[in-house]
């Protein structure tokens, strides 16, 4: 009996719930599911603040893409697969023409949802994380891990290494030390160093810490015994202030710390006090709010007494910065793929994906956008559904994140490759058949 | 009045037996059946099938095998997720290695896979009780995850250690829609269930209750000891197993072995507390109560702020799911520490006294 109410109470307040969006033609929809709970939740709510805040912008300030305006619905994942595929499939079909991507926010997340996203035709966009392979788009058509993905990220990190030892010759013989975190997510770049090791000379040892990483004595005893040139945090969470603490106290230079763009934001930084002063970290975008575009979602939503974030002062770090980027991606995409299928109407998933594949954003169009230097410019293609591949490297300097290089690109020559070996792979246990990308029209 | 068995009168030994000795429960029973069976993959849509009851039954087969370990043969366990997580790691190594290899056959291998498993962690049962017996069975949890992370074989090289699963075919027949993995899921989870029912009414199940209850005594008037500890050990194990190959094969379709991390063994521990240690049907209600409520809580709210038109910060309505949630289990927990199944018996009895009670 319990269990019928229970069932028939849900069913109720779903059917009101998605009642709420009954076909308004000129509308696009816009899941959000992020998390704003958990031990992840500084990174999830700051990423859905900017997010949610840029689309509400465009809203504002332009009416939508060319008078469709942009709506969606919050869904708590807790950054947990369970809810985030059930997040995905209450999000999936509201609004005139269904969800037009997700934005999974979470590696395992974006594992669950590829085969799903793939079915039901609605793309899935993990920017900077996900699987490094779907980058090969001829295999993953509804996968787009966009800008960077971890093994282009790691290349990246290898030449500015280089470019602080003066030249990537002088990498020979150097020792560096590849600290990870121990899950899919930390792991994955360990054969892209193996292959960089190989090739130019250095000499790479892989530490793991067991999750959440709160606990890195041993490690850093390791550590201190290897002596290395460099150590590359891959930490995620709790694992990058104890990393900075512990490096500290044996005494390795923060300047010779190399970290992720998930060990790369305020909140890593701030709780390591001291210890985080000279620490370097990758990123895909910039913090900052002095940005055009930061400034629009200042004066057409917080100015007007709306907006995502209760705590002004996050407005321009990384994680908020990271979620505007996440929604010029959604918007550019559902531009192109309006300048295609009809521009004024709403998009489907399919006709997106198509916009996603062709998207191109240039300077030009970051200097229309307000984004010049905050995020890089891309060009996806059906075989490339990366699109950028460039990393800028940014120093904390105890108070705020200094950007200390330009946009460094990958090295394709050793990516590339791996990509496809491991798309091929994927493909050929799913037995798909590849797609012919020179008759993509 | 209605519910009421005057006038059933049994003349056989089956007859009064069997698991539903009164004719409306029998009936009742045969309704749910039909209803889970025909009218819900009539009715229901993707949403349903795919992000609530295929999740919802797999949830409740793990509870249902940590219910016969802790619930009936009184063998604490926090290895749960372990388990499932061999089961859905074999079941895929199973169907990559043996080709033509038939997926219901590997389910029942990887089922044994995780019994065999269960059988070597559950040895230190017979030394220790209680909470160490979990902190030993803590040892599985942690242990088994970094096995399959720390060999490649398991996830066949795959660099980040996720695995995905092959189709689902059987007898030429390819569960491909939403519609068809709940009905398989179903289906299993129904024989299964009707397995461990017919179980625990039996010597093996009667034995795990006299462990539970006093394991001197049950040494006393004949029981093996390490046999029927070891047999709930693996049959336990064999259950986890099956629901974690369901849980990647006919729901999430790609897992990495952090995806059954201690989080979800306590989880299942939670549902049999919640549901009722040492029932069956608790086993399914408790994990309706655990993967539900979370969920109708979040549509709740959502429905709410839009109707209502209030700005309420999501991080806000985020937190206060989790309150009360937390704040429903423990009310259910004082107003009834048996489990909602208790509960579920209570109102029955009542039932059966209204509209007269004395």
């Amino acid at each position: 009996m319990k269990r019928t109410t229970l069932a028939l109470a849900v069913a109720a307040a779903a059917a009101s719930f998605s009642g709420g969006a009954l076909a308004q033609a000129k509308e696009q929809y816009v899941p959000h599911n992020y998390y704003w709970v958990g031990p992840y939740a500084p990174g999830g709510s700051g990423i859905a603040g900017g997010a949610i805040d840029y689309l509400n912008m465009l809203n504002a300030r332009d009416g939508g893409i060319n008078g469709v305006k942009f709506t969606g619905d919050k869904c708590e994942t807790e950054y947990n697969n369970a809810r985030g595929v059930e997040c995905y499939e209450r999000s999936k079909k509201s609004g005139p023409t269904g969800a037009t991507l997700i934005h999974p926010l979470s590696t395992g997340i974006t594992y669950s949802l590829i085969e799903k996203g793939t079915t039901d035709k609605i793309p899935v966009v993990s920017v900077g994380y996900g699987r490094a392979d779907a980058s090969d788009g001829r295999v993953f058509p509804y996968v787009f891990p966009l800008i960077t993905n971890y093994w282009s990220q790691n290349t990246a990190k290898i030449k500015f290494i280089g470019m602080k030892e003066g030249g990537m010759d002088k990498l020979k013989g150097k020792k560096i030390v590849n600290l990870y975190h121990g899950s899919p997510y930390g792991r994955e770049t360990i054969p892209v160093l193996d292959a960089q090791a190989k090739k130019y000379g250095f000499q790479v040892t892989h530490i793991e810490v067991p999750h959440p990483g709160n606990e890195q004595q041993a490690q850093w005893l390791q550590i201190r015994q290897i002596k290395p040139d460099w150590v590359i945090l891959r930490g995620w969470g709790v694992m990058n202030p104890t990393a900075l603490k512990s490096a500290q106290r044996a005494g390795f230079a923060r300047e010779k710390v190399l970290g992720v763009w998930w060990s790369g934001a305020e909140e890593d930084v701030i709780p390591a006090g001291d210890a985080a002063k000279g620490y370097i970290a990758a990123g895909f975008n910039v913090s900052g709010a002095d940005y055009p575009v930061i400034r629009d979602i200042q004066k057409h939503v917080y100015a007007k007494g709306k907006g995502e974030m209760e705590d002004k002062s996050r407005i321009g770090t990384i994680y908020y910065n990271r979620g505007v980027v996440f929604s010029i991606l959604t918007a550019e995409a559902v531009r192109t793929a309006q300048e295609r299928f009809g521009k004024g109407k709403p998009m489907t998933g399919e006709q997106v994906r198509w916009g996603l594949e062709n998207l191109k954003i240039d300077e030009k169009r970051l200097k229309e956008l307000g984004a010049v230097g905050f995020m890089q410019p891309l060009k996806v293609s059906c075989l490339d559904h990366e699109g950028g591949g460039q990393v800028k490297f940014q120093q904390w300097d105890g108070k705020k994140w200094k950007v200390i290089t330009d946009w460094i690109s990958s090295d394709q020559s050793i990516v590339r490759p791996m990509v496809e070996a491991s798309a091929a792979q994927y493909a050929k246990e799913k037995g798909l058949t590849l797609r012919d990308c020179s008759k993509e029209k | 009045m209605l519910y009421r068995e005057a006038g059933q009168f049994k003349s056989t030994y089956a007859a009064d037996q069997q698991i539903f000795p009164i004719r409306q429960d029998r009936v009742a029973f045969a309704i749910l059946l039909v209803a889970a069976f025909v009218v819900v993959p009539l009715v229901a849509n993707q949403y349903w099938f795919s992000a609530i009851l295929t999740p919802l039954l797999i949830s409740a087969l793990a509870a249902l095998g940590l219910n016969i370990l802790t619930g009936y043969a009184g063998q604490l366990s926090l290895g749960t997720a372990a388990f499932m997580a061999i089961g859905a790691f074999m079941t895929y190594n199973f169907e990559l290695r043996v080709p033509g290899m038939p997926i219901l056959v590997s389910f029942v291998l990887a089922g044994l896979c995780a019994a065999a498993v269960g059988i070597v962690f559950g040895l230190p049962s017979l030394r220790i009780k209680g909470f160490y017996l979990a902190v030993a069975t803590l040892a599985c949890q942690f242990f088994v995850l970094w096995a399959l992370q720390h060999f490649g074989w398991f996830s066949n090289h795959s660099t980040s250690g996720v695995i995905t699963a092959q189709k689902v075919v059987v007898f030429g027949y390819a569960f491909e829609s939403a519609a068809s993995k709940y009905l398989l899921t179903l289906a299993i989870v129904s024989v299964m269930a009707l397995a461990a029912k017919n179980m625990v009414r039996s010597e093996t199940g009667r034995a795990f209750m006299a462990v539970r209850d006093m394991d001197v005594a049950a040494e006393v008037i004949g029981i093996p000891m390490m046999k029927t500890k070891l047999l709930a050990f693996a049959i336990s194990s064999f259950y986890c197993g099956v629901a974690g190959a369901l849980y990647a094969f006919c729901y999430l379709g790609t897992v990495e072995p952090e995806a059954f991390n201690l989080d979800l063994s306590f989880r299942i521990l939670f549902m049999i507390i919640i549901g009722g240690v040492g029932s069956i049907l608790g086993s399914f209600l408790g994990a309706a109560f655990i993967t539900l409520l979370p969920i109708f809580l979040n549509v709740l709210f959502g429905a709410f702020s839009h109707l209502s038109g209030f700005d309420i910060p999501h991080a806000w309505l985020s937190n206060i799911e989790l309150i009360i949630f937390g704040a429903l289990i423990v009310f259910f927990l004082i107003v009834e520490p048996h489990g909602l199944a208790r509960l579920w018996q209570i109102a029955k009895e009542k039932l059966r006294l209204w509209p007269f009670p004395h």
